[in-house]
């Protein structure tokens, strides 16, 4: 599904990724782990299409299509989704009608016909018991407010209507307690199947035990030194990072 | 000669056109020689060029062309039932005007009413002197006393240009009764492809516990060159609010002014305005607390793109008896282009000391993030650029209550704004 190969990009003058190399096929589940600065959301950042980040060599390939010549909405539409790891609080654009756009403007990219009124809410009120999200919060501007749980559940809600066939989930449990942190899991282990990958990018173990993996990854330097199993998380939470420098050091 | 003011071939030519008469015009007419017109310098039209364009665009003595519009049907609010009050080239028409003559006291103006030139002070401003010198017609709007006016009076000040460039002065009196309610739109609209000038001075008094609504719509889409003060005095709990909608206009120049002289006064001053092409709006507001316990709140907004310039100057005095004045002012801009320019500044004078007082002013651009956040979900670039905007605009034009006035900014507004969700 997702073949990402060489992989260099800069934001400004600072040279972030080096030559990243990943394979992901359809139904697997990714964990990206690391140490800060290791480049891992500017991974996610450049799949999603952030403009200010600049690729300077390496291709991605994705269902047969370049995806850095797509703009972020053309990805969108394609089936990537970029949970956000800050999500953006936008004044005046109610969650509800900002959903409907999306949905319909993605339905339209994929050649379906929008839906109407009836049939958007009633496919919202089945994806909103899925991240246990209530009424009120949709009614209110997108993210305005919310709590970081609140903003957390609303990325995963958003991917349950985008439906997509990549998401990645940019330090999705970042500054969750552990409540949230299993409702937001619980939510994306519904859309696990096997015609969909995940990439999670998270920073600790502790989200693996909630949407356990089928390879971990280590990127440091902006390159991945280490892939393996769901094991290979644990021995990273037992051991730390330092090991993994001091054998990339070695080489 | 100083900058401050000009004694331009524009000055000569406006008092060659103007009729000599006696009294206020007189007065008015001497105090416009006296003043000259803004120059460069002149701190209050620093950013508005205005005798430098009206030199360039309009010969005052040629007079007007005769006009025969005999419909304005398509001038008209869609859906909004009125007392319909019309103006040709600053003509009052009784002919094209339909009004309640029950709820609603309508003269022509003839200068002689009580507190007539009290408000609007031309001995200070150079373009309301030549308004008091020049005006040609206008209507005293009067509403008695525990009266509430259903229906709004909609004033349409139709510039026709088909022939050659328009002017038009007017000069209208609002006074409202005690308890009184009324809704006053002001409407803008031009017929012809030359320039058109409006030079309107309104001047209102609010006595106590009245109720004024003050729309504005400035969007004729004409060559329309603008200025307009209005000053509103207003006696104990009565309430004012205005909203001042701006899109189109080569200069627009208002001048805005809310007197609360009373305890228990509020103000609401709203604006908006959506700029393109060479569009000038400039928004001159004054708010004067002079008695206790009185609240105002301005909020104005700005969306420009292309080579268009805003300008927002917005006073707020706190005189000395006015403790417990809660007045906040907020003015934020957005630029779409390179060559779109703002220029705002709050300026708060506060002589007495319990009181809660804010100003804010921001310009930027779109927030690139809350674009990608947009787009990433789907949404095209265009769709997202105008959520961003219509939510922008949408926290003013929310000051104003549902129905058919509220549907047609709306409508506009969203035109503007190419809303496409």
């Amino acid at each position: 599904m997702l073949s990402i190969k060489n992989l260099h990009a800069k934001i400004e003058d600072n040279q972030i990724l080096n030559g990243l190399n990943l394979e992901v096929k359809a139904g697997e589940v990714h964990a990206i782990m690391g140490p800060n600065g290791s480049g891992k959301s500017t991974l996610a950042s450049v799949l999603a299409g952030r403009e200010e980040f600049e690729v300077t060599e390496g291709t991605v390939d994705y269902l047969g299509k370049n995806l850095l010549e797509l703009a972020p909405e053309e990805r969108a539409r394609e089936g990537v989704f970029l949970a956000f790891q800050y999500p953006v609080e936008i004044p005046g654009v109610s969650t509800i009608n900002f959903m409907k756009t999306a949905v319909n403007q993605v339905r339209e990219g994929r050649g379906q016909a929008p839906l109407d009124a009836v049939s958007f809410l009633s496919l919202m009120k089945e994806k909103m018991k899925l991240v246990e999200i209530d009424q009120s919060l949709l009614n209110r501007s997108l993210n305005e407010g919310f709590s970081g749980g609140e903003k957390k559940r609303n990325e995963i809600f958003q991917m349950a209507m985008l439906e997509p066939k990549l998401a990645i989930l940019d330090e999705t449990d970042s500054g969750l307690d552990i409540d949230a942190l299993r409702i937001v899991a619980n939510g994306v282990n519904k859309l696990r199947d096997k015609n969909k990958a995940i990439i999670v990018v998270t920073h600790y173990q502790r989200l693996l035990e909630y949407i356990v993996p089928d390879f971990v990854h280590v990127l440091y330097k902006g390159k991945i030194v280490k892939s393996g199993t769901k094991d290979l998380a644990l021995e990273l939470e037992a051991k730390g990072y330092d090991w993994i420098k001091d054998e990339v050091a070695v080489v | 000669m100083s900058t401050l003011t000009e004694t331009t071939p524009l000055l000569a030519d406006i008092l060659a056109s103007i009729k000599p008469g006696a009294g206020l015009r007189a007065d008015a007419l001497a105090t416009l020689e006296q003043l000259g017109l803004p120059g460069s310098k002149s701190e209050e039209y620093k950013f508005t060029p205005i005798t430098r364009v009206l030199e360039k665009n309009f010969s005052f003595s040629d007079g007007n062309h005769e006009t025969n519009i005999s419909n304005i049907g398509k001038f008209l609010i869609p859906d909004l039932e009125g007392n319909i009050l019309v103006f040709i080239n600053g003509i009052f028409s009784e002919e094209l005007s339909t009004y309640n003559h029950e709820e609603l006291h309508i003269k022509p103006i003839d200068g002689k009413e009580k507190g007539f030139a009290s408000l609007a002070d031309f001995k200070s401003d150079a373009l309301v002197a030549w308004n008091t010198a020049a005006w040609t017609s206008g209507v005293s709007l009067d509403v008695s006393a525990n009266t509430e006016v259903h229906k709004p009076v909609i004033l349409h000040y139709i510039n026709d240009t088909t022939h050659s460039a328009a002017k038009s002065f007017t000069r209208n009196i609002i006074r409202l009764g005690k308890s009184s309610k009324l809704t006053v739109v002001e409407k803008q609209d031009t017929i012809g492809t030359h320039a058109g000038f409006s030079n309107v001075v309104t001047e209102g008094f609010i006595e106590s516990n009245a109720e004024l609504h003050l729309y504005s719509i400035q969007a004729d889409g004409g060559k329309r060159f603008h200025f307009g003060q209005t000053t509103i005095w207003q006696d104990r709990n009565s309430r004012v609010n205005t909203f001042t909608l701006t899109l189109d206009g080569k200069l627009i120049r208002n001048n805005l002014q809310l007197i609360l002289d009373g305890e228990g006064c509020e103000s609401h001053m709203n604006g908006l305005y959506i700029l393109q092409g060479d569009t000038l709006a400039d928004n001159h507001t004054v708010v004067d607390h002079r008695k206790p316990n009185a609240n105002s709140n301005e909020l104005y907004k700005g969306v420009i793109d292309g080579n268009a310039k805003g300008v927002f100057n917005g006073k707020i005095y706190v005189r000395p008896d006015a403790q417990k004045t809660n007045a906040f002012q907020s003015n934020r801009n957005i630029l779409l282009s390179d060559k779109a320019t703002v220029n705002t500044k709050p300026q708060l004078e506060i002589w007495a000391d319990d009181v809660k007082c804010s100003h804010g002013c921001t310009t930027g651009q779109l927030d690139e993030e809350a674009m990608f956040y947009l787009q990433a979900r789907g949404i095209s670039k265009v769709t997202a650029r105008a959520m961003m905007l219509y939510a922008f605009a949408g926290e003013v034009l929310n000051t104003v209550d549902s129905g058919p006035l509220r549907n047609y900014f709306d409508s506009m507004i969203s035109e503007r704004l190419h809303k496409n969700f």
